[in-house]
């Protein structure tokens, strides 16, 4: 496996949304490099004929019926919002589809 | 934003193909939300119908909605697809206010339903097979109210307001594979599958989906290729196209669009791009940096669904008629034309003449009632034909009554007046505005003898055998009766009185 | 007073339900514990005197009614914070959720307070579960109360730090590559991994969906499968909770015998990783269960050696996800937001501001693991070994009753000895990690301490699915044989705060 490089430390942390320090991206990027290096032995496996196991679980078919069950009240839902207006959840402003 | 001079419809099919992909979201009419327990009742109070889960708050988790599945398969049926035996649900992962964790429960590499087709007909008749690639299960974001930026939008605004009571509520998103060989007619095609989509969906009673209420969204992909050749061009794709007419114009300026920058050595780029109301054009979206990479991978905090074969069959023993093949069967059943039947469709009128039919009239009388006054006075309202105050039972009571000759056509107009008016059923209009025709036959006989002796000359040549001067009498009859008389019965009262055979 | 620190839970129940001693007293006697010790240990992030208080009242209160009281009812616990408690704070050990007071409380809590069980407080934690050591936690690290500069282990390091200091005689842990096993045998406790979906995860913040495991902390056997049976059982909010009996974990923990069991010695968990003094205990522990009448059977487990690397990616992967939810919008941190930033800017402002390194580290692996064109090699191969360690385990369960192995490869390590070395520190979890891959049951108890350091080892049992009770029966056995060879319970011999 290629070795990790800052740039894409950067190009992850922007996906992870987190505003990564300069000093940080080379910190992370050396770790991050040794750690894939060293995980990267899975897929010694990768060609081998095996199911992969999502689940630990073998359980199929957890369902509830579509029966109301009681919500939040709106203060509770909003009693940890770091900034609410007119029972809302307010935010700042999105950049995205107008 | 540069300006786009567009290529005539005509001149850009003669040298371009179309293909369409066409993605249609529809919110399930369930009680409750995908994954918990809160209520989907609209129009209550912000953020009154959350909890934990569809709060995405740290320790929540999710539980699968058995009506949600169920719902998911009947879809799948109806669209001949075949029916996982088993599949997961899948992270989505970005980011984006409306969602509370980040990322959106759905389905990926293993819907629920997949490989089937929808046939739909078009305005003369044509069918055309719009094949589906899968209908898959996933869950609606909450709505954000945008502050600050002229008229709401999102541009400019200085900051959003959210409301998470949409977020969760279950959404199957039903995806056709290329759509190719529609030719110059692929934005009827657009229009006539969404609309067939939206009568099934309805007629599978798992969601009212009503477009303008945003219950059923479209998102229309659409590319050109030069005719005669194979490799698909570039799409573009066009969000939440909300209504039939718009998703045939958002195809038709797409096609007119692509057309302008190919012709004049252009290139498309693939974007998302908004669909406007108000003259129909599209224009981009915001430009990414980066290319979205969703990272699916199985939902861990759900165990996967795996539907006995059984269930699936049982579904598919109650699945109902399908629209087309009901509107074909009726329109037989009513003896009407492709058109009359269109007209009838496009009204909205289909499911409350059968109604009514079922409510004991006869079909031709309730034809005539829903789409004559009662389609009359739903467009002077502006209002569906559904949305009148009158139900099929009542309009049913309205056409018996007149075939027991209670009520005369111009009564029976007064009567459904009434009842629109909200003064009660029809019975009780009639007996409040003392519309019932006069069937009383001392009063009637009464009425054509004073008749008689009135208009003696015109009595005489009836005696005489010219029985066609009868209705001159009937006339009088019934202005006497101030119209509540029932013009037959007159008609052979007074034969009857004069010694003439009817 | 100082005697009441030293019982255990089930004697504290006996004596509560026998009216020797009011609930109140008790818990009083361990606040008082707290206050005097919590400052050099620091297990406690925050302590719910008055809430504790109350719940003793409460006891005691139905006792004097006459009512029937529950095996626990009174005995004081604490509660690690990555369960939702209702109105009492919830920080998981982050900053990003400082100040958070949750709207409802997590199933596992519900059913403490229905047990009457008496939460004195939330426990300290690496953040959001992620590390070996609770060094990684935004308020500061946790003593060993053995060697207070020594991790207690982690990352449910706060749970064990406060039985092994008899702040409490009961604690909760969750265990997602073994932090509710490192952290007991590093303090000498006793700490179960149940069976995934044995324990509810609803209310319990996720770090990795399908690892993540509640589970009982306690001081001796029977204390921790007496809590095992009032948190385990079917929970309609938790799509993967085991809808099936709770295995007879209290019978089995009042009825240790090895006797005609076959119990497997898993090679692989040996070699260079592997402290002289951790396998000379572990070796001695292995005589013991001969001499208690198991036959001992060496057996192999090859996908073994892949564990640690497959762990390294699922875990990441399905972190990065479930941390995706801490964007500064409904709750927790917001930082930055001037008026004139956009969401996306806050939410990355906030995340870099709110999240420790380690958390940074790790969604950041995950995000990689995850991203087109790496999933197959990477998350698609981590899975692939999942499937092979679990049949390496279903192998292995054909032959014998339960596995044994060291708990840890090393005893307690000292505070900041591997903080920034990644690498290092995750080789505490290598013999824990298999069995989160698998999702069956395992159990670490104490065996002696090293000689080279005086500190304590931990004994990892570890059982088939579904199969809890077998931990109880062994560990049960083992502990009374150790016991009756030191003397005393080992906690004994830790230097008194
Ligand atoms: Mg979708
Ligand atoms: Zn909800």
């Amino acid at each position: 496996m290629p070795g990790i490089t800052r740039e894409e430390v950067a190009h992850l942390a922007r996906l992870a949304r987190l505003e990564l320090k300069d000093e940080e991206l080379d910190h992370f990027a050396g770790q991050l490099d040794d750690i894939i290096g060293a995980v990267a032995r899975v897929s010694e496996v990768a060609d081998q004929d095996v199911p992969p196991t999502s689940h630990p679980l073998p359980l199929t078919n957890v369902m509830r019926p579509d029966v109301v069950r009681p919500s939040l009240t709106p203060e509770q839902a909003l009693s940890g919002a770091p900034a609410q207006e007119q029972q809302r959840f307010k935010v700042p402003q999105i950049l995205g589809e107008e | 934003m540069t300006v786009t001079e567009l290529v005539s419809y005509e001149d850009a099919l003669a040298t371009y193909d179309p293909v369409m992909g066409l993605e249609v979201h529809v919110e399930l009419g369930t009680k409750t939300k995908m994954f918990c327990g809160c209520s989907t009742a609209l129009g209550a109070d912000a953020n009154s119908q959350t909890c934990p889960t569809c709060l995405g708050m740290p320790g929540s988790l999710p539980v699968v909605n058995a009506v949600g599945v169920e719902s998911a398969i009947k879809i799948g049926l109806a669209l001949n697809c075949s029916i996982a035996e088993w599949c997961r649900f899948a992270r989505k992962n970005y980011f984006y206010p409306d969602m509370p964790k980040n990322f959106q429960t759905s389905q990926y590499d293993e819907p629920i339903a997949f490989d089937g087709y929808l046939d739909v007909q078009l305005e003369d008749g044509e069918i055309f097979r719009v094949e589906i690639e899968r209908a898959h299960m996933e869950e609606d974001t909450g709505k954000s109210t945008h502050v600050g930026g002229a008229t709401g939008r999102i541009h400019g605004a200085s900051h959003s307001l959210l409301d998470y009571n949409r977020a969760g509520i279950p959404l199957i998103e039903i995806v056709t594979k290329p759509i190719q060989g529609a030719g110059e007619r692929a934005p009827e095609v657009a229009k006539a599958y969404v609309a067939e989509l939206r009568e099934l969906i309805k007629a599978l009673g798992v969601s009212e989906a009503r477009m303008e209420m945003g219950q059923m969204r479209c998102d229309v992909n659409l590319s050109l290729r030069p005719k005669g050749t194979e490799k698909f061009g570039t799409r573009s794709e066009t969000k939440n196209v909300n209504s039939l007419r718009s998703v045939e114009r958002a195809a038709r300026f797409e096609i007119q669009r692509h057309a302008a920058v190919l012709s004049s050595g252009g290139t498309i780029i693939q974007e998302t791009r908004h669909f406007h109301e108000e003259d129909g054009s599209t224009t981009p979206g915001r430009v990414k940096e980066e290319a979205e990479d969703y990272r699916y991978f199985p939902e861990p905090d759900l165990v996967p669904v795996a539907p006995s074969r059984e269930w699936v069959e049982e579904l598919r023993k109650g699945l109902p008629e399908l629209p087309r093949v009901r509107r074909n069967r009726l329109r037989e059943e009513w003896g009407v034309s492709e058109h009359d039947m269109q007209s009838i469709l496009n009204a909205g009128a289909v499911d409350l003449i059968v109604a009514t039919t079922e409510a004991g009239a006869d079909s031709a009388a309730a034809r005539k009632w829903w789409m004559g006054e009662l389609a009359r006075r739903a467009n002077e309202d502006g209002v569906d034909l559904a949305a009148l105050a009158i139900t099929p039972e009542q309009v049913a009571r309205v056409a018996a009554l007149v075939a027991e000759g209670s009520l005369n056509d111009k009564l029976a107009r007064q009567t459904i007046e009434g009842v629109l008016a909200g003064e009660g059923d029809p019975d009780t209009v009639v007996e409040k505005r003392g519309l019932k025709v006069v069937s009383d036959e001392g009063a009637l006989g009464k009425a054509v003898d004073e008749a008689i002796e009135s208009n003696a000359a015109i009595a005489d040549k009836i005696r005489g055998g010219k029985v066609a001067a009868a209705g001159a009498l009937v006339g009088a009859v019934m202005k006497a009766t101030r119209g509540q008389a029932d013009a037959a019965r007159v008609r052979e009262l007074i034969l009857e009185k004069l010694g003439v055979e009817g | 007073m100082a005697d009441l620190i030293k019982l255990t839970a089930a004697e504290t129940a006996a004596k509560i339900a026998a009216g020797e001693v009011t609930a109140v007293e008790v818990t009083e006697a361990h606040l008082a514990r707290i206050e005097a010790v919590d400052e050099k240990v620091h297990a406690f992030l925050h302590v719910d005197r008055e809430g504790a208080l109350a719940q003793a009242r409460a006891v005691d209160a139905k006792r004097e009614r006459g009512e029937k009281l529950g095996p626990l009812a009174g005995v004081p616990l604490a509660l690690k914070d990555i369960f939702t408690t209702e109105g009492i704070p919830t920080t998981v050990g982050s900053k990003i959720l400082e100040g958070w007071i949750p709207p409802y409380d997590a199933t596992l809590t519900k059913r403490l307070k229905a047990a009457d069980v008496v939460i004195l407080g939330k426990t300290n934690m690496d953040e959001f579960a992620m590390g070996s050591s609770t060094e990684n936690s935004a308020y500061g690290p946790t003593g060993n109360p053995w060697d207070l500069t020594r991790i207690p282990g982690g990352s449910g390091g706060g749970s064990s730090a406060a039985l092994a200091a008899y702040e409490a005689p009961l604690a909760i842990g969750t265990d997602t590559g073994g932090s509710i096993r490192q952290p007991a045998a590093v303090t000498g406790t006793v700490g179960v991994k149940p069976t995934y979906g044995a324990v509810s995860r609803y209310g319990m913040v996720a770090f990795s969906s399908s690892l993540d495991q509640g589970g009982p902390c306690a001081r001796t056997v029977l204390d921790a499968a007496l809590l095992h049976e009032v948190i385990a059982g079917h929970d309609e909010l938790d799509s993967t909770s085991i809808d099936a009996p709770v295995p007879p974990v209290v019978e089995a923990a009042r009825n240790g015998d090895v006797k005609g069991m076959r119990i497997g010695v898993v090679k692989e968990f040996s070699g260079e990783h592997y402290q002289a003094g951790v396998m000379q205990r572990f070796n001695e522990s292995v005589e013991l269960l001969r001499e208690l009448g198991a036959e001992i059977v060496e057996i192999s487990c090859p996908s073994f050696d892949l564990g640690l690397s497959a762990y390294y990616l699922i875990a990441p992967s399905e972190c990065s996800s479930n941390l995706a939810r801490f964007d500064a919008m409904r709750y927790g941190l917001r930082v930055g937001d001037d008026g004139t930033r956009s969401a996306e800017d806050v939410t990355a402002l906030t995340r870099e501001a709110g999240f420790g390194a380690e958390v940074k580290r790790r969604v950041m692996l995950g995000t990689y693991a995850l991203s087109s064109g790496y999933y197959d090699a990477y998350y698609g191969s981590a899975q692939k070994v999942r499937t092979l360690i679990t049949r390496d385990f279903e192998k292995a369960f054909e032959q014998v009753d339960v596995l044994v192995s060291p708990t840890t490869p090393t005893t307690a390590f000292p505070i900041g000895e591997r903080a920034d070395d990644p690498m290092a520190m995750y080789l505490a979890d290598l013999c824990t990690i298999p069995t989160n891959l698998a999702g069956n049951a395992a159990m670490s108890l104490p065996c002696g301490l090293a000689p080279e350091d005086g500190l304590p080892v931990g004994l990892q049992i570890i059982a088939p699915a579904m199969a809890d009770d077998r931990l109880y029966k062994v560990g049960a056995a083992v502990e009374a044989a150790f016991t009756a060879r030191w003397g005393h319970p080992l906690l004994e011999e830790a230097p008194s705060l």
